[in-house]
């Protein structure tokens, strides 16, 4: 490497109070005094990464049972019993065969059979799991699981995916021999020009300047989208060269252009209690609760209409959300917030019950 | 497409003071004489042009003795202004509310691993406004406590150490322009026209000086391994702890480790207090809330480029560590969901950008694709970072097709998307460069269409 910071770096001698610089050459210094080692405590802790030929990943093991256990726990509200929910997140298990176990290639990924392409049939290399999950997950509270944990959950989605059987037990001495057994392990390719800078484009287009050929009108927006992303009126300036379209109203045709909206206030601040709706935020309640509608639990105003007017709604609701629990918006497990304190609970189902305005 | 515009009718947009409900039923049934009541009190209050008569007449732009923002003199000229620091951090005017970060809603399902888009429509010049800078964040963003902040270096490195932000900041600093843009960005569109303006299409865009230490001055101070580090691992420190693989001969070319944007510290959004600047490489590998970097001699396939920023092709394989981000431009004005006043002239103005160089050439076509004009590049035109351009036009009323073309200095001429697809299928998500198209109604209208 060729380059060369050039900085010029002097002395500083104090004379009689004055600094006063002297020396000057154009020529690199050492970074003399700056940053200092790290010890292997401080290495241990946060070099975690697990690379494709297993270095980095620690030693331990996880039964797919005991990962089950930490499935139904911790990861199902979101990734659905069987890793296949689309509700949060895209599906995990699916659109994988035996025949793909023993290739190596996906086959519906040609075909287009499996309409979601799902996280098993895209990985090449089990290590990414490793190192995702425990870097990560679970998404309200990444890295807290142990690694027996980690191995043990790996197992258990590789157990959904019918790539290990069910009495596995998934460690660092078997992996290796997991990885031959990836579904999509030889679905990736390095044969493109886009890593390198320098690298061939694989596209070769040329700048045609007059009298290209005929080209033709090939898709428009649906006239559902039209709206979709809001008035786009109040998404532009209300003066200078154009406007926004009102889009609160169908296309013009030939008549008077669409009638301006005036500038209107965006992104009104709700009025909401400012205590309750940080507790929430904090203890990423949002994560999984729409403040009107269903993310993966009920939304905060659909709690308030199904209770309203019910006196005890409030006790039951603290208690509902202190101590977790399902059956009452479907089957998906609403982990315990045993972490809040009574007024923090009280705070939240009293906001919550008013419609979290 | 047709090889030229035809002239249709134009009308004259409609002042403000006519509400649009108003506005909307004289389009409809015409004038009854309450509105026409109505619309003369409105004339002699503000005394602006507006539509009169049939649907579909243009109007006279009726000034009389004069314009009453002329003749009265406003309340701002005959007061006492406000006093400095009245805002000691200032802020955009009160009349600046509609060009606003916005997620695309049904794009994501949960906001802290989403995307808010760049109102690119309305914005000028090339840098971006920090406060207007697109977000993407994969599990939520964090404001860092920058005396908490840690920077370590590891793995094949004599000596691997930890920087304060003290000690990055007393570093050799450089401080360049670049644009960042998500590998995803202008993904909807991979198959057909899914939404309405440039800001959903290509939102995921933004440029910025920078302001850091060259990431080739740290590896060097750690003594970095030579002849076996082939590639390093950038790594975040946010609850996702993103991580990337980028080569070592990128690494050492330009890359920064940054904690400066436009003049200031970075934003919290855009990884406070210190990212990874990787020049002309989508943004998923300037790591934010940056807390390591690790020398090795293999690539990592880390979830986010193993599971995710891989190109799908069409015989069912993947395209692995794509990385560049390939000349493109559009036309940010007029753009799709924009509204022409009138016919007659307007400055067509767009953004050009190349992750492999610099703008060489900036084409603009009204018809299509047919023919072609070359447009006026604003300086300065740097490597890896927006160029503005900028083209006249007078539009004669008729429907058109507004397209811009670039070509970066290697020669690369940025494809059609029918181009795109016959490499690449239409599975892909990632790195759609295609020429943009805007159609332009005879009402004025612009939108997102797909023309080839």
């Amino acid at each position: 490497m060729s380059r060369f910071i050039k900085v010029q770096v002097a002395p500083a001698l104090l004379l009689a109070g004055v600094l006063a610089f002297v020396g000057g050459a154009a020529s690199a210094q050492t970074l003399t005094n700056i940053g200092r080692p790290a010890t292997s405590k401080e290495i241990a802790a946060w070099d975690i990464d697990v690379r494709p030929d297993f270095k980095g990943l620690p030693k331990g093991s996880g039964t797919v049972s005991a990962g089950m256990v930490v499935w139904e726990g911790k990861c199902a509200s979101c990734h659905g019993t069987f890793g296949e929910s689309n509700e949060v997140f895209t599906p995990i298990i699916g659109g994988t065969t035996a025949d793909d176990v023993r290739s190596g290639h996906v086959a519906a990924l040609a075909t287009n059979r499996q309409p979601q392409r799902t996280t098993l049939m895209k990985v090449a290399t089990v290590s990414t799991l490793w190192d995702y999950i425990n870097r990560a997950m679970p998404w309200i509270a990444p890295k807290s699981l142990t690694t027996e944990e980690v191995y043990a959950v790996l197992a258990y989605i590789l157990n959904m995916a019918e790539v290990v059987p069910d009495d596995f037990t998934l460690s660092d001495q078997n992996i290796a021999e997991v990885q031959k057994r990836m579904p999509n392990r030889n679905g990736m390719s390095m044969a493109h020009g886009m890593w390198d800078v320098k690298g061939k484009p694989d596209v070769k287009s040329v700048a045609c300047m007059k009298d290209c050929p005929a080209t033709g009108l090939r898709s428009t927006l649906p006239e559902v989208s039209r709206n979709a992303h809001g008035n786009i009126a109040l998404q532009n300036r209300p003066f200078g060269a154009v406007r926004g379209v009102d889009t609160g109203k169908p296309a013009a045709t030939l008549a008077p252009a669409p009638a301006l909206t005036a500038p209107a206030p965006v992104g009104t601040a709700q009025a909401v209690g400012p205590n309750a709706m940080t507790l929430a935020q904090q203890n990423a309640c949002l994560g999984c609760h729409g403040l009107k509608d269903k993310l993966v639990g009920p939304g905060f105003a659909q709690i308030a209409a199904k209770y309203k007017g019910d006196a005890s709604a409030g006790a039951a609701l603290a208690a509902k959300i202190r101590n977790g629990g399902a059956g009452v918006w479907g089957p998906v497990p609403m982990p315990a917030q045993s972490q809040l304190k009574d007024a923090e609970l009280q705070a939240l189902a009293g906001w919550i019950l008013n419609g979290a305005k | 497409m047709r090889d030229n515009c035809k002239s249709g009718r134009i009308v004259r947009a409609p002042e403000n003071f006519v509400a649009p409900e108003l506005a909307h039923d004289i389009t409809k049934d015409g004038l009854s004489a309450e509105r026409r009541g109505f619309l003369r009190r409105s004339f002699l209050a503000a005394g602006a042009a507006l539509a009169t008569g049939a649907a579909g007449r243009a109007a006279a732009q009726a000034v009389g003795e004069g314009d009453p923002a002329i003749l009265a003199l406003p309340q701002h000229s005959r007061t006492l202004g406000q006093a400095v620091a009245a805002n000691p951090y200032g802020m955009p005017s009160k009349y600046e509310t509609n060009l606003l970060r916005r997620e695309s809603p049904g794009l994501t399902r949960v906001s802290q691993a989403s995307v808010a888009f760049t109102p690119l429509q309305g914005l000028f010049g090339i840098i971006t406004p920090s406060g207007l800078h697109f977000e993407r964040h994969h599990q939520g963003w964090q404001d860092i406590d920058p005396s908490q902040h840690r920077l370590m270096i590891n793995g094949l490195v004599k000596n691997p150490k930890v920087y304060t932000m003290d000690d990055l900041m007393r570093m050799p600093s450089v401080s360049r322009m670049h644009f960042i843009e998500c590998g995803a960005n202008t993904a909807m569109e991979w198959g057909n026209v899914a939404v309405p303006t440039v800001q959903y299409s290509h939102g995921m865009l933004s440029c910025s000086e920078f302001t850091g230490v060259p990431l080739s001055v740290l590896l060097e101070d750690c003594g970095w391994d030579k002849k076996n580090g082939k590639f390093v691992l950038a790594e975040g420190a946010d609850g996702s702890s993103m991580t990337r693989t980028i080569d070592i001969s990128r690494a050492l070319d330009d890359v920064i480790v940054a904690w400066g944007m436009n003049g200031e510290m970075l934003r919290p959004e855009n990884g406070y207090p210190l990212r990874l600047v990787v020049p002309g490489v989508q943004g998923v590998s300037w790591v934010k809330w940056l807390r390591r970097i690790e020398v090795g001699d293999q690539p990592w396939a880390t979830k986010d480029e193993a599971v995710h920023y891989i190109d799908a092709m069409p015989d069912g394989s993947y395209r692995q560590y794509t990385s560049i981000q390939e000349c493109k431009s559009v036309i940010t004005t007029p753009s799709g969901g924009q509204q022409l006043l009138d016919k007659g002239f307007y400055n067509i103005t767009g953004l050009a950008w190349s992750g492999r160089g610099k703008i060489r050439r900036v084409d603009v076509s009204v018809d299509g694709g047919r023919n072609w004009r070359t447009a006026r590049l604003e300086g300065p035109v740097l490597g890896k970072c927006f160029t503005r351009f900028n083209i006249d036009w007078v539009w004669d009323g008729g429907p058109c097709v507004l397209q811009s073309r670039a070509i970066d200095d290697t020669g690369y001429v940025q494809p059609k998307i029918n181009e795109l697809r016959a490499v690449r299928g239409t599975r892909s998500i990632y790195h759609n460069n295609a020429i943009q198209s805007w159609k332009v109604a005879e009402s004025g209208e612009v939108a997102n269409v797909q023309v080839y």
